[in-house]
């Protein structure tokens, strides 16, 4: 799985990175696999990273930054314990995709993007789950969810928050 | 009694409305009634709107229940579902429900039917038979099978995926690859999904017969990352077929080597454009390049590529193991072959929908799909993804064929249909076009970068009845100079859906107060 449950993970450290790129490092156009574990592994891009990636690679560090924050599933800090992503593409929108948008920010306290105070939930919102004749469509650490209405919506966040406890 | 045999999909769009959980109560409930079970989980059938769909093993064939929520599977057992009783969800006969009878399944024959990632299902059903047959063949031979079927691409441009391979053929090169564009982001498709996760064998055995065809030792799967189960069960195919000798070092004991890598997006819609593709793998910003050169002479590390959709590759096996006639004879006019329809958003019977071209696109989304979810009319749908033009329901008589729709100004693209009832703002769709645009742009080319947020702006102002016949003359302009100058797909394509808003829906751009009074 890609996007395992949020939580816990090592502070960054420089050599486990390098292990990372290590394993990677003799596969062609490394640079996307070895971001995609070295957030899988510490949760987040730490800028230290950029300048340890454009080293080990020999490239740039305008490369590597550039590469960085083109990908929108790449974070520059950690997110919250669980991760829900709501779908905002056009089956889920034909289906109230909006008005779920609106209640799951209220019900949050948080625009998208954001994470919520005590770091239990962060929102995002994304285009196309691949759910989409089962709309309204919400991606929960990992985990697809069809027919998401406002009430199980809520239901979905209870079981975050009491996961987080 | 021997062990009664269940199926429950383990397909992502079934397990988000259940499916893990209820496969759990089957287990549970018959332990707790002395009932033996053999679990299979296998793809989904593609009636999602009747997912989770449970399916038992009877004497006479295959039976089918649903939507099975996991409080009823008590009362489902105690009915008898396991020795395939009636009872108040009962479908009766899988291939009889009229939905699936309907279809002509070419290259989603074997999804649903059996567990996606055993090796025994797949030969039993024919796995293997195309490509053996392609390892006899040379690789001219195996392009005029590809040319002779009419296969075309099916990620959205319907490209005749013979001729691109034979570009691939003829360009010399010591190294050259075979690229698999995975990258679904268009709203309103899951096909290339349902098929990676229900088939993904068939996706291998595709791109081993496009590797012979054309002389290339290494392949690549470009996935997208909101795709977590698709990846994982591809991820886990590519391995089994490792292991077997599908692929690596001697294909089937023959002198022929392929190396299949998956790699996994990261979240650009712009990735599903090839060149932006190729980039991101080659470990770039997702930037499309300008053509020529085609990848198919200068593709993935500068070498010749073929770059196919998932559906196009996966299509070649069936057709070598069922030859180029079998699939050639369905279809009409240049569009031969199935298309896989994908009936999606506000739509009573949602799901994926594989037939030979030549449907009108009323009969698909009123008579197959049901109409609306909400039971509401039918007003407008969108078809081909977020770049596909908006359609009213006075043009329902169109075939769904790439001519038929080209001739109007819209594409078939991939086959997603996405319904909208009678609440739908048009305007709001027309300016989430160029929003979405504005998002996903990868800022290469004027138009599109800047364009996009135009857009945007230029709607805003004629919602608000802002001077309103020089601001839709400036959209128009605006529209016109996306489509002429912009690099890519993205930018020229996003006109499509605010144009053909504005032309069948012009009530909805008037100013919110006219409206109202």
């Amino acid at each position: 799985m890609i996007a395992k449950t949020t939580g816990s993970y090592p502070p960054w450290s420089k050599e486990r990175a390098v292990e990372v790129v290590n394993k990677h490092r003799d596969g062609r156009g490394p640079l996307l696999p070895i971001l995609r574990e070295l957030q899988d592994v510490f949760g987040y891009i730490d800028p230290e990273a950029v300048d340890v990636l454009a080293g080990e690679l020999n490239l740039s560090k305008a490369d590597v930054y550039g590469v960085v924050t083109f990908y929108k599933d790449f974070r520059s800090k950690p997110a919250g314990k669980s991760v829900i992503r709501v779908c905002r593409g056009e089956a889920c929108q034909s289906m109230g995709a909006e008005q779920l948008a609106q209640h799951a920010r209220e019900r949050l306290g948080v625009d998208f993007g954001g994470t919520t105070v005590e770091g239990t939930l962060s929102l995002e919102q994304v285009f196309c789950l691949g759910n989409c004749a089962l709309s309204p469509a919400v991606m929960v650490d990992g985990r697809l969810k069809g027919r998401v209405d406002e009430a199980r919506f809520d239901l979905i966040v209870a079981e975050c928050e009491a996961q987080a406890l | 009694m021997g062990a009664c045999v269940v199926f429950v999909p383990r397909d992502a769009a079934s397990r988000s409305v259940g499916a893990d959980e209820v496969a759990d109560a089957i287990m549970r409930e018959a332990a707790a009634r002395g009932r033996e079970v053999e679990l299979v989980r296998n793809g989904s059938r593609g009636m999602l709107w009747l997912e989770p769909l449970v399916e038992v093993a009877t004497p006479q064939g295959r039976v089918a229940y649903g939507p099975v929520e996991i409080a009823s599977v008590s009362e489902l057992l105690d009915s008898g579902m396991l020795d395939g009783a009636p009872n108040r969800l009962f479908l009766g006969a899988t291939e009889e429900i009229a939905y699936l009878k309907g279809q002509n399944r070419f290259t989603f024959s074997r999804v649903g039917i059996s567990d996606p990632l055993s090796v025994a299902d797949y030969e039993a059903t024919g796995g293997l038979a195309g490509l053996r047959r392609a390892l006899e063949m040379t690789p001219e031979q195996i392009i005029a099978e590809v040319t002779d079927s009419g296969l075309r691409g099916r990620g959205g441009a319907g490209f005749p995926t013979g001729i691109k391979w034979k570009t691939v053929l003829d360009t010399p090169s010591d190294l050259k690859f075979i690229a698999c564009n995975a990258d679904e982001g268009d709203s309103g498709t899951f096909a290339d999904r349902m098929l990676m996760e229900g088939d993904p064998f068939t996706l291998v055995e595709g791109m081993v017969i496009a590797s012979l065809a054309v002389g290339a030792r290494e392949g690549y799967i470009y996935v997208r990352s909101e795709y977590p189960d698709a990846v994982a069960t591809m991820q886990a195919a590519i391995d089994i077929a490792y292991l077997n000798g599908w692929i690596g070092p001697g294909v089937l004991d023959t002198g022929h080597s392929f190396d299949l890598h998956l790699r996994v997006g990261a979240g650009a819609y712009i990735c599903g454009e090839e060149t932006a593709m190729l980039e991101s793998l080659e470990g770039r910003r997702g930037m499309i390049r300008a053509k020529p050169p085609l990848p198919a002479i200068s593709g993935l590390f500068g070498k010749p590529t073929v770059v196919n959709n998932v559906l196009s590759l996966a299509s070649v096996p069936p057709i070598f193991a069922r030859g180029a006639e079998a699939f050639r004879e369905l279809g009409a006019g240049r569009s031969r072959g199935t298309q896989v329809f994908q009936l999606a958003g506000n739509i009573k019977h949602g799901g994926l929908y594989e037939t030979a071209f030549g449907l009108s696109l009323g009969e698909l989304v009123n008579e197959i799909g049901g109409g609306t979810a909400t039971g509401r009319p039918v007003r407008a749908v969108q078809v081909g993804g977020p770049l596909g033009a908006y359609i009213p329901t006075s043009r329902f008589d169109l075939a769904m064929d790439y001519e038929a729709f080209a001739a109007v100004g819209a594409m078939v693209g991939h086959g997603g249909i996405v319904v909208f009832d009678d609440t739908v703002d048009m305007s709001r769709q027309a300016r989430f076009a160029m929003e979405f645009c504005a998002e996903e742009s990868c800022g290469k080319c004027t138009p599109c970068r800047l364009g996009s947020v135009r857009g945007v702006e230029v709607i805003d102002r004629i919602i608000a009845g802002l001077d309103r016949p020089a601001n839709l003359a400036l959209l128009e302009e605006l529209c016109e100079t996306m489509v002429d100058a912009s690099l890519c797909a993205m930018g020229g394509l996003t006109p499509a859906p605010v144009r053909s808003a504005l032309a069948h829906f012009p009530e909805d751009f008037q100013p919110r107060e006219a409206v109202r009074s």
